[in-house]
């Protein structure tokens, strides 16, 4: 097992919490979407050919998604019990969380992905 | 005995087959889009079962001992996850331009159509200005872009032209843009696709598609009023019966705006929104007892007219071309 960097992340507390930080960020990404949308339309429009707003706030939730799967993954790889770690110790549980906050940053990641490609692709206010 | 089952199971299929109304005989680019996809995505569908009923098969008759776990977790891995994401972005990617709306232009036609129980007001508005009234009834000329401006007036309704474009739903209050183009001239149908009432299945019309000079002609001759707007038996009762208290044609007092306009019903395909023969006969029925064609039908019945008054009626009418 590596030392160093993955330790902080190894170290960081684990809760529930943290496990929905990708799906919640993906739901706050789509909201961010339909109302970048919505005012750009009220207020401008049309779309730019190059919508900068709409494209960072779509890197910023995939960069907090992200780091999220990073710190998960690095979790999920803490060493301890043998497998298959579904024991209600420390580790496992923590093991347990790290793997579905990792599984969950997989699907957000493309979630958002699926929900930006329409904005830009469609780009149109009728 | 089977084979009947089979055959009237089949027949089924066919009764969707037709040339006028069929999201598969397109006449128009946006229709033509989206027959693509649907075909794209069928095929691709079939593609993708028989290469998991193949993976199934392997799976079930492989010996014991020759699939390992961790050969069945890459699997899953890979067509599971990995696999569907790639997949399914092509799609959205392949799929989305076809949700753009076409570009329009200043000097495109503009057609509002007002969708209402159970027939349709339509409305060209002119190159030189104002707006020609009609109904039940859409003429597009081919080749060019065509903006549909689409509004309820009672209920929400749909606006289907399965061989032009998608479907366009029609909300009291709100005005949806439709944005098509027809590529070949003909006849076709188009539909109510939004439940609306008793005779919701009964709101349909026609779709005329013809050359652009061959169209622009129609429109300028359609602004003047018919010949023997004025004159005859029937044009006297129709006035005197009220009729002018709903129904408009031009050159004559009557210009109310609350049934289908019948300036130039001589014009028509169709009676009753796309559902009749415009016959003498069948016209003369309909204005004595709509709600027998129509249930729920919002004009009201005449049964007071004997049938010779009703008929004198639809000659009249059928006289306006
Ligand atoms: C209360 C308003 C009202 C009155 C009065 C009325 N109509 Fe109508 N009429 C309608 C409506 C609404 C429709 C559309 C029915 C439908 O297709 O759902 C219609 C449809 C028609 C149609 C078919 C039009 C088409 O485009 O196919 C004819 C023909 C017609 N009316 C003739 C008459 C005649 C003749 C009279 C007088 C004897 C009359 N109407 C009186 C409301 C009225
Ligand atoms: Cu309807």
């Amino acid at each position: 097992m590596k030392r160093g960097l993955p330790g902080w992340a190894q170290r960081l507390r684990v809760t529930l919490w943290t496990l929905i930080v990708p799906p919640a960020t993906w739901a706050v990404h789509f909201l961010f979407a339909y109302l970048w949308a919505a005012i750009n339309c009220a207020k401008v429009g049309r779309f730019a050919t190059f919508p900068t707003l709409f494209v960072a706030g779509t890197v910023a939730a995939l960069l907090v998604i992200l780091a999220s799967g990073w710190i998960a993954w690095q979790q999920s790889r803490v060493p301890g019990d043998p497998a298959p770690h579904e024991e209600s110790t420390d580790i496992d549980r923590l093991r347990f969380l790290a793997k579905s906050t990792l599984l969950l940053s997989g699907l957000s990641f493309v979630a958002v992905i699926f929900t930006a490609l329409p904005v830009v692709f469609i780009g149109d206010c009728r | 005995m089977r084979q009947a089952a089979v055959s009237v199971g089949l027949l089924a299929f066919l009764s969707g087959c037709n040339r006028h109304q069929s999201a598969l005989a397109t006449f128009g680019a946006e229709a033509e889009g989206i027959r693509t996809i649907t075909i794209a995505l069928v095929v691709g569908a079939v593609f993708i079962i028989a290469i998991m009923v193949g993976i199934y098969w392997r799976a079930v008759r492989a010996p014991e001992g020759q699939l390992t776990h961790k050969q069945g977790m890459r699997l899953v891995l890979w067509l599971g996850g990995i696999g569907p994401t790639i997949l399914l972005t092509v799609i959205l990617i392949f799929a989305l331009p076809a949700m753009r709306p076409r570009v329009t232009a200043p000097g495109d036609l503009t057609i509002h159509v007002e969708g209402e129980q159970f027939w349709w007001r339509v409305g060209y508005e002119r190159p030189g200005g104002g707006v020609l009234v009609a109904a039940n009834e859409v003429r597009v000329p081919v080749g060019r872009t065509v903006a549909f401006e689409l509004t309820g007036r009672d209920v929400i309704h749909s606006f289907w032209i399965p061989g032009l474009a998608g479907k366009m739903d029609m909300i009291p209050g709100r005005t949806n843009s439709l944005v098509a183009r027809a590529d070949k001239p003909g006849r076709y149908r188009g539909v109510c696709t939004e439940f609306c009432g008793l005779s919701h299945a009964l709101m349909a019309f026609d779709v005329i598609a013809m050359e652009p000079a061959a169209f622009y002609a129609w429109l300028a001759d359609q602004s003047r009023p018919a010949a023997g707007a004025r004159q005859g038996q029937g044009a006297q009762l129709f006035a005197a019966n009220g009729c002018g208290g709903c129904h408009a044609i031009r050159g004559t007092e009557h210009d109310a705006r609350i049934g289908p306009d019948l300036s130039r019903y001589g014009d028509r395909l169709t009676l009753g929104a796309g559902i009749l023969p415009p016959t003498i006969e069948r016209t003369a029925d309909f204005i004595r007892a709509p709600q027998d064609a129509k249930p729920g039908v919002r004009m009201p019945a005449y049964p007071q007219l004997s049938h010779q008054e009703a008929r004198a009626i639809a000659v009249y009418l059928k006289g306006l071309k």
